[in-house]
């Protein structure tokens, strides 16, 4: 090892972790523009042929290109979780990799906390991995030689703590995703479920601000699923992490979300808030996505009220802007005759109208000005 | 009139053929040739192939092929004293290593000796069973008075087989990160594997004197390091990439990613491939008796020279006996290692 190398090591070595400190909402974390990336031999020459408006079918067939992404534009607000959506080989995770850039983008912007990472040099790099960004893989990768507690404490090791020193942290992460008593097996004597929350043990313990999941739950059954997704939501509230979570599953997504993102065949067909996606999909293929959905539980009052601070005439009672449709439901026994206040912290914001909320629940068609005229959509 | 007079006439050359002749001595078959005084008649059944040879017949002044072989080995004689100057001092640890650790073995009592060769054993393979195998089997040579060459056949390979580690890990290491050395690299293995073991002797004799030790280490260690150093790249590269991957997430340095995560998840393959160089080494320094070096191949040499049947086979055996325990104790260790990392 070179002496410039070494030193460097020595100056990341004992680096604190801090607390990702609690973002103002609004604050954009990070920043993707015009992000494209195209996989194969000669990807410039090929950028040419995709920002003409070639599809990713087209690109394979004609250049032997894969189009990874085109034309991303995301902003990940601070404190937020942010969930990528779509279907297998929809670029999912090549997007995600590229926010640590353990993948080069073609062509495009990256910035965290304004700072451009793609002008980051090998240490800063690892300066933002280190500190900054904490990673849940899809398909685990952990460290098969090493324990379950060490694997746990990978981050902390990695920034020049010694076992005892990270044991305690990563024994109370181990717990806290309800694996305290195996800390010291290795990975292989753990099932596919358990591997995976050792793995979001390990981004846990690295408490960094970003956390970076590929499909952090999808090993998990139902009822753990269910506990995890929970645990995430919980530890929203205390840390006020910036979370990108990536995920098939719908319900999942609308659980989770703060901002959804529906990516296929490497574009971005719709992203905004769930509920808008849900009530004004824009294409086809989110009509096809999300027409299996149970509607009735995951609408929410305030997304299909209207805005008022009026008293209806037919008014039976006051519900939380929060509260699902399905709650709305039982609570009125089927009468589509009455109206709801809707309150927010014991203010009147709306009127939810009974008529309303079962139009709500019939699947939207495809806005006029859908996205299905683009190129390879 | 030789065959291929027309060429140099064609060209216009007989002026500079006739100026001078090819300095080589005559060879016993050319002497043979002008004595019958006969003539060759060309037909086309038996028309020459256009070599140095049978060009230097149409043309005295053309080089005959003696002159290549002569060529390299004047070029070799010319740079063997700068070489020398070079490689000498390089390699005399070797010499040192190589003496000290026969020195050893035969200066300490054997009740000391098999003992410590047992302890090892047990460290290695953590294996009873084995170790009274060793046990038995050494015990057994020296039984019939084969310790000492036994013991110096052990010295000889455990020396070069620690050196090849030590050479070959970090070769190994240097083509796993690059794809150019590994293109370099990868020809030179393959000479150095499959050129015939004897071949290698030609140019150390020349290089260094027949009693120096190091010239058998430089033998033996040239033909054994090779799977190691392969099997080191191919470990390495094997290492999953998925988890190589999380090492870089977690923002591993490289070293931090070679020492903790590449090195400890290629150990079986570079272990596999520390035993395969123990086996090239036992194989090798039977033939590096030739060039002095001491121990069971002596007594195998002098079965096939004397025509001493016993004395050969007996030897032979003995390192049959050695090669088993070798393979034996280094396959316990990989399973060792093995089972403490099961993927
Ligand atoms: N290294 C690579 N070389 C070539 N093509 C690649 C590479 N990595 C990904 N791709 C291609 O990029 C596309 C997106 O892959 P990606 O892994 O991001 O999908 P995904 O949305 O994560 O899918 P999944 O849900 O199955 O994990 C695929 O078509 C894939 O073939
Ligand atoms: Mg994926």
């Amino acid at each position: 090892m070179s002496a410039a190398a070494n030193q460097d090591i020595e100056t990341e070595m004992r680096d604190q972790p801090e607390t990702a400190a609690a973002a103002p909402a609004g604050e954009v974390k990070v920043a993707i523009r015009k992000l494209f990336k195209i996989f194969g031999a000669d990807p410039q020459g090929a950028l040419a042929q995709v920002e003409a408006g070639m599809g990713k079918n087209e690109l394979l067939e004609q250049h032997g290109h894969v189009l990874g992404l085109r034309d991303i534009d995301v902003d990940i607000e601070a404190g937020k979780i942010t969930v990528i959506m779509g279907l297998s080989g929809s670029g999912k995770s090549t997007l995600i990799r590229h926010l640590n850039r353990l993948i080069e983008p073609t062509a495009g912007e990256i910035r965290v906390d304004g700072e451009d990472v793609l002008a980051y040099g090998p240490a800063q790099l690892r300066r933002l991995r280190r500190e900054k960004m904490s990673m849940v893989f899809q398909k685990f990768a952990l460290l098969p030689h090493r324990t379950v507690l060490e694997n746990a404490g990978l981050a902390l090791a990695v920034r020049g703590y010694t076992k005892q020193e990270f044991e305690d942290e990563a024994n109370k992460w181990l717990e806290r995703v309800g694996l305290g008593g195996n800390g010291g097996q290795y990975p292989h004597q753990l099932s596919g479920g358990m591997q995976q929350r050792v793995g979001i043990a390990r981004a846990l313990t690295s408490n960094a601000e970003i956390m970076l999941m590929d499909e952090a739950f999808s090993a998990l059954d139902p009822l753990i699923r269910t506990d995890m997704q929970n645990l995430l939501l919980e530890l929203q509230n205390e840390l006020h992490k910036t979370v990108v979570f990536i995920t098939h599953d719908l319900d999942e997504a609308l659980k989770l979300a703060d901002h959804l993102v529906i990516l296929n065949e490497g574009y971005i067909v719709q992203q905004g808030e769930p509920q808008d996606i849900l009530l004004h999909p824009n294409d086809d293929y989110i009509v096809d996505f999300i027409s299996d959905i149970n509607r009735a539980r995951v609408l929410r009052v305030r997304s299909v009220m209207h805005k008022t601070r009026t008293t209806p005439d037919n008014c039976a009672g006051e519900v939380d802007h929060d509260d699902n449709l399905e709650s709305v439901i039982a609570r009125s026994q089927g009468d589509t005759a009455y109206s709801y206040k809707v309150m927010r912290d014991g203010e009147q914001i709306g009127v939810l109208d009974m008529k309303a909320l079962v139009r709500a629940l019939v699947p939207t068609r495809a806005a006029e000005d859908g996205l299905r005229a683009r190129p390879g959509g | 009139m030789a065959t291929y007079d027309f060429v140099f006439e064609a060209l216009g050359l007989e002026r500079w053929c006739a100026s001078g002749t090819s300095t080589v001595p005559m060879s016993m078959a050319d002497l043979m040739a002008r004595q019958s005084g006969e003539v060759a008649t060309t037909t086309p059944w038996n028309l020459p192939f256009p070599s140095l040879d049978a060009l230097n017949a149409a043309c005295p002044a053309f080089p005959q092929s003696r002159q290549v072989t002569k060529g390299l080995e004047s070029g070799f004689l010319g740079i063997k004293d700068s070489l020398s100057i070079v490689l000498d001092p390089l390699t005399q640890p070797l010499s040192w290593m190589l003496s000290g650790a026969l020195q050893t073995v035969l200066n300490t009592p054997w009740w000391i000796v098999i003992p410590l060769l047992l302890l090892v054993v047990q460290l290695v393979s953590r294996s009873w069973g084995l170790v009274v195998f060793v046990g038995l089997s050494i015990s057994g040579l020296a039984f019939i008075d084969h310790y000492d060459h036994a013991m110096q056949t052990l010295a000889i390979i455990l020396v070069c087989a620690f050196l090849c580690v030590l050479l070959g890990v970090p070769i190994g290491i240097a083509m796993s990160r690059s794809d150019t050395i590994q293109r370099m690299a990868i020809p030179v293995l393959d000479m150095l594997q499959t050129l015939p073991p004897f071949v290698y002797l030609i140019p150390l004799i020349f290089l260094f004197s027949v009693t120096e030790p190091k010239l058998y280490g430089i033998a033996i260690i040239l033909y054994a390091i090779v799977p190691v150093i392969r099997l080191t790249n191919l470990g390495i590269r094997l290492v999953d990439k998925d988890v190589i991957e999380a090492a870089d997430a977690f923002g591993m340095t490289d070293h931090q990613k070679l020492f903790g995560v590449q090195i400890p998840l290629a150990l079986p393959n570079i272990m596999a491939g520390v035993n395969q160089t123990i086996m090239m080494s036992l194989a090798m320094v039977v033939i590096a008796s030739l060039v002095s070096a001491p121990g069971l191949g002596v007594l195998v040499l002098r079965g096939i020279r004397n025509l001493e049947l016993g004395v050969g086979l007996v030897a032979g055996l003995g390192i049959v006996l050695l090669a088993v325990i070798l393979d034996r104790v280094s396959k316990a260790s990989l399973a060792r290692i093995n089972a403490a990392q099961p993927q």
